[in-house]
């Protein structure tokens, strides 16, 4: 029997956040100018943002839209280094870009802490998740993230053509999730569907996006209760224990953490795995010379991590303020891409090559400030193992199809469809 | 030399104990933190300047004892 009264009921239905919120136009097709109607779910950025991203750089170099209702595309390291610092008047009361703003009362606490949270409660919420994502803690995931990769290398048996994004990347961050969080392995195919809702369904129709989201919500609740019934040493035991202020956490707190984790652990890692690996394809000087000199692959897997950074996050602004010479209004957008800072010349030598063997390389891939990615060093688990283990049994591979491959639209860029063929 | 972090300014990220683990660790946490006084043992000055130049947050500095 469930006996916590957080989650017997349906802890949305006295949520009334739903209702509430800006909700704009939504805005789709070719973009004419960059600097003036940039929007970063378009065919043209995620199948390659980095010429648009330097061309900004160079004469904007802060970029705006009337799309998503407003919004701002910083491309300097040194703008996108202050504003994630920039508490004060950056809010990450949502840090998915889309057609919905969530009311200004969900802030400081946001649908997915602590991601979603600002100061002061952003560091309490973040405190609580800090000792289970530690270098020493996520180790120990580490022989069955191994033991899994080489699994997968197995199932593709005597085949010389693979994608390495769906047979491979994908399956990886999913089984480490599901492991630490205490879901049924078998459920991994419905993770990717939350995660392309989540992400890639920015611009649907505010209806057919909110039941997408609901679905998730729905699974999210019953493991909660099946947490509830059958306490285990995971995740989701130890967040519905946990307490913050001398009492449990809220439900909506439980589930946007769970949520958070799910979501925001799986297509990040996928789609490091799978851009390292089409970098590794392209390049065959980089992968013989990791495939001799194994000592190189941390570093290169740091180079990977800025040149191929997945993750662009979102701030809303505060206050209406004038801010490096563009006058920012309440409520605007800002795409806070760390792919775009990763690549500044301004502060990266050859910014724009590739090279592996790069030994200063203070990169924001993960982020940079209070908002750190709390999962970085699970990430960097993952990416190192994967292809630890790929050079290892397939240490000879080039793109099967350059034009077959496909990218992910939206905030997280990685390969989606990555055909390689062995040999 | 002499390895120091500033604790205001670390995230975590941990760059210094993947890169000079003689010189840091982590805490519970996962913030960094000097092992022992920080004095840098001879052998490991590249190291201590590899970590000081790869902090994304700026947290770290190498520098020669006076």
């Amino acid at each position: 029997m469930t006996i916590d009264d957080r989650f017997a009921r349906d802890f949305r239905d006295d949520d009334p956040d739903e209702e509430f919120g800006t909700r704009n136009e939504i805005i789709t097709g070719p973009v004419a100018d960059w600097a003036t109607d940039f929007s970063h779910v378009e065919l043209e950025w995620s199948a390659d943002p980095y010429p648009i991203q330097d061309d900004l750089r160079q004469r904007c170099p802060i970029a705006h839209t009337g799309r998503f209702g407003g919004g701002w595309l910083p491309t300097r390291y040194e703008d996108v280094a202050a504003i994630a610092y920039d508490t004060e008047h950056f809010s990450s009361r949502s840090i998915i870009m889309s057609n919905f703003r969530p009311p200004h009362e969900i802030a400081p606490v946001g649908g997915s802490p602590p991601i979603s949270s600002d100061p002061p409660f952003h560091h309490d919420a973040r405190k609580l998740l800090l000792p289970a994502f530690t270098k020493a803690a996520v180790a120990r995931q580490e022989p069955a993230t191994r033991a899994f990769c080489h699994s997968l290398v197995d199932a593709f048996g005597e085949r010389a053509v693979v994608d390495a994004a769906s047979e491979y990347a994908q399956h990886i961050p999913i089984r480490v999730i599901a492991d630490m969080l205490g879901f049924p392995a078998e459920d991994g195919p419905r993770f990717r569907e939350f995660v392309e809702n989540t992400l890639e369904g920015v611009n649907l129709p505010p209806d057919e996006r909110i039941e997408r989201m609901q679905q998730l919500f729905d699974y999210l609740l019953e493991q909660i209760r099946d947490h509830l019934d059958h306490p285990r040493d995971d995740l989701t035991s130890f967040l519905v224990n946990a307490e913050l202020y001398g009492r449990k956490l809220e439900a909506d707190h439980v589930a946007g953490t769970m949520a958070l984790l799910l979501i925001a652990g799986i297509d990040t890692t996928w789609s490091a795995i799978g851009a390292s690996l089409w970098h590794l394809a392209k390049n065959p000087a980089d992968r013989r010379r990791l495939v001799a000199e194994r000592s190189l692959l941390p570093t290169a897997t740091e180079e990977f991590l800025r040149a191929y950074a997945p993750v662009t996050m979102a701030r809303l602004v505060k206050e209406d303020i004038r801010w490096h010479g563009v006058d920012m209004k309440a409520d605007d957008w800002i795409l806070l891409s760390f792919p775009a800072a990763n690549r500044d010349p301004a502060q990266f030598d050859r910014a724009g090559e590739v090279v592996i063997d790069r030994e200063v390389n203070r990169h924001a891939a993960f982020g940079l400030g209070i908002h750190r990615c709390v999962g970085s060093h699970l990430a960097r688990m993952e990416l190192r193992v994967a292809l630890e283990v790929w050079l290892e049994r397939i240490p000879g591979f080039t793109l099967e199809d350059p034009a077959a491959v496909r990218w992910s639209a939206g905030q997280i860029r990685g390969p989606r469809t990555l055909p390689l063929r062995i040999g | 030399m002499k390895v120091q972090i500033d604790s205001e300014r670390c995230q975590g990220h941990g760059r210094c104990y993947d890169l000079a683990p003689a010189l840091f660790g982590e805490d519970d946490e996962g913030y960094g933190q000097v092992l022992g006084d920080g004095g840098v043992p001879p052998g490991e000055e590249h190291d201590a300047r590899l970590a000081a130049a790869n902090c994304p947050e700026h947290a770290i500095t190498a520098s020669e004892e006076s």
